[in-house]
C-alpha cells in the first residue's frame, strides 16, 4: 500500500462541517420533537379500545417499521410531486424522518404506558388520589422512567439515520463529505473524517442522556 | 426514451430484491460468525479484551453505517482490494451487524443467571461442560427472537448500499424511475416487496418470542 493520507487537505473546510454538523443537530431536533408528538397520539389511538382508531394506528407503525428509511425518503420526495405535491428537500426530509421517528416512539412509549401496573394505579386510589393525582405522582414518573433509556438510545440512531437524507441534497453534516470529496479528490480521508464526527456527537449525546438519567431518575430529590 | 411502468418492471423490482434478500443473508453469516467472536471478548474474564471489544462495538454502533459504507468503499482499494460494491457492501454489512449480533448475544449469555453457572460448578461440571449443557441452551432461547427482530434492520439497512451504486432493489427502482418516470409507483412497489421481507420476519420473531416462552 503506498497511499498518502492528508488529512490535512481537509482543514480548511471547517466552515462547511461546522454548518454541516448544525443542519445534523436542527434535523435531529425538529425529528424528535415532529416524532414524539406523533407517537404520543399514535400511542393513544393503538391503545384504544375503538377499532376504528387502533387498526389505522397499528398499520402506520407496521408498515413503517418494515420498510426502509431511504425508500420512505424517495417516496416523499419524488413519488409525492406526482400527485401534486412538491417539497422541498429539507421540508421532505424532515416529514420522511418525522414520520419514520413516530412509528418507533410509538412503540416505545406505548410500552412504557403499559409498564406501569394497574395494581399502581389502584394503590394510589385507594390512598385517597384523585385520578389526576396518581397520574401525575405515580404513573408519570415511573412511566418516564421506562421509557427514557429507550427513547434515548433511538433518538441517538435517529442521529446517525439523518445521514440517508444527504443522498437527496440536504446539505447536512453527511453532504459535506461528498463536498469535500469533490474538492479535494481525498474521497477516504473526507468519509473518514466525517463518520468519525459522527461518532464524537454520539459519545456526546450518550454521556449527556445519561447525566441527566443520573440527576433525574436515580438521584431524586426528596420531599 | 421514455416508457411506461409496466408490470415486467416489477417482475424487475422483485428479481432485483435477491440481490437485497442475498446481501442480507450474506451479512447475517458474516456478522454472525464476527459477532459470535465479539459476545465471546466482550464476556472472557479479561479486562483489556473486553474493553477493546466494547471500543469496537462503540465504534461501529456510534456512527452511521452509511458512513461505513463509504469508508468501505473507498478505503478498501487503498489496500489494493477490489473496489466492486459488493465487496464494500458485503463487508461493511457483515462489520454493522457484528457489533449489533454481539451485543445481543451478550446480552442472552449475561442475561442467564449465575447462579445457573454455581449450580453446575457445585455438580461437578468443568467450565466448557457449564456453558456448553447449562448456559448455551439458555442463553439461545433468549437470543433467537431478537436475533430475528435484528434481521429487519439488517434487511432494511441493504437499502443504502445503493448510494455507493451496488444494484439492489432500492438501486433497481432509481434506475427503473429514470426509464418510467413514474417514481410514486415504482417507489411504492419497492416498499411494498421490501414490507413483504421484514413483515414475515417480525411475525415470525414475535411468534418464536411466543413459542419459546410458551415451551418453558
Amino acid at each position: 500500500m503506498n497511499y498518502n493520507f492528508k488529512f490535512g487537505a481537509l482543514w480548511r473546510y471547517q466552515d462547511e462541517i461546522v454548518q454541516g454538523l448544525l443542519l445534523t443537530l436542527q434535523l435531529s431536533a425538529v425529528t424528535m420533537v415532529c416524532g414524539l408528538v406523533i407517537g404520543l397520539g399514535v400511542a393513544l389511538a393503538a391503545g384504544s379500545p375503538r377499532r376504528m382508531l387502533s387498526a389505522p394506528a397499528r398499520v402506520y407503525v407496521e408498515t413503517i417499521r418494515n420498510t426502509p428509511l431511504l425508500v420512505q425518503l424517495f417516496i416523499v420526495y419524488f413519488g409525492l410531486p406526482s400527485i401534486g405535491i412538491k417539497l422541498d428537500a429539507l421540508t421532505a426530509a424532515l416529514i420522511a424522518l418525522s414520520v419514520n421517528m413516530g412509528a418507533y416512539s410509538a412503540e416505545i412509549l406505548r410500552a412504557g404506558f403499559e409498564s406501569v401496573r394497574r395494581s399502581q394505579v389502584e394503590a394510589a386510589r385507594s390512598l385517597g388520589l384523585t385520578a389526576g393525582q396518581a397520574f401525575r405522582h405515580v404513573v408519570l414518573f415511573q412511566a418516564m422512567k421506562a421509557i427514557y433509556p429507550a427513547l434515548a438510545s433511538q433518538f441517538v440512531l435517529m442521529m446517525l439515520a439523518t445521514s440517508v437524507v444527504s443522498s437527496i441534497g440536504v446539505a447536512e453534516l453527511f453532504h459535506q463529505a461528498s463536498f469535500i470529496d469533490s474538492r479535494t479528490y481525498r474521497s477516504f480521508e473526507a468519509y473518514a473524517l466525517i463518520t468519525l464526527s459522527y461518532l464524537a456527537l454520539t459519545l456526546v449525546f450518550r454521556s449527556l442522556f445519561s447525566g441527566v438519567y443520573w440527576a433525574v431518575f436515580v438521584r431524586r430529590p426528596r420531599r | 426514451m421514455i416508457r411506461e411502468f409496466s408490470p415486467a418492471d416489477v417482475v424487475y423490482l422483485i428479481a432485483a430484491a435477491r440481490w437485497t434478500v442475498l446481501l442480507a443473508l450474506t451479512a447475517m453469516v458474516g456478522g454472525g460468525l464476527l459477532g459470535l467472536l465479539v459476545a465471546v471478548l466482550r464476556i472472557i474474564p479479561l479486562r483489556p479484551v473486553n474493553w477493546l471489544a466494547i471500543g469496537y462495538v462503540n465504534l461501529i454502533q456510534g456512527t452511521p453505517l452509511l458512513g461505513q459504507l463509504f469508508v468501505f468503499f473507498f478505503g478498501l482499494p487503498l489496500f489494493g482490494l477490489s473496489v466492486e460494491a459488493w465487496t464494500a457492501a458485503a463487508l461493511s454489512l457483515s462489520i454493522y451487524a457484528s457489533a449489533f449480533f454481539g451485543e445481543i448475544w451478550r446480552g442472552s449469555l449475561q442475561s442467564v443467571s449465575p447462579r445457573q453457572w454455581e449450580a453446575g460448578a457445585a455438580l461437578g461440571l468443568t467450565y466448557p461442560q457449564r456453558l456448553f449443557y447449562v448456559i448455551l441452551p439458555q442463553a439461545v432461547r433468549i437470543s433467537v427472537p431478537p436475533t430475528v427482530g435484528f434481521l429487519v434492520q439488517l434487511v432494511k439497512n441493504t437499502s443504502l448500499t445503493a448510494l455507493i451504486g451496488f444494484v439492489e432493489l432500492t438501486r433497481a427502482s432509481q434506475i427503473i424511475t429514470g426509464a418510467t418516470f413514474a417514481p410514486l409507483p415504482v417507489y411504492l412497489t419497492a416498499a411494498v416487496i421490501y414490507f413483504a421481507i421484514c413483515f414475515s420476519l417480525s411475525q415470525l420473531s414475535r411468534r418464536l418470542e411466543r413459542g419459546l416462552h410458551a415451551a418453558r
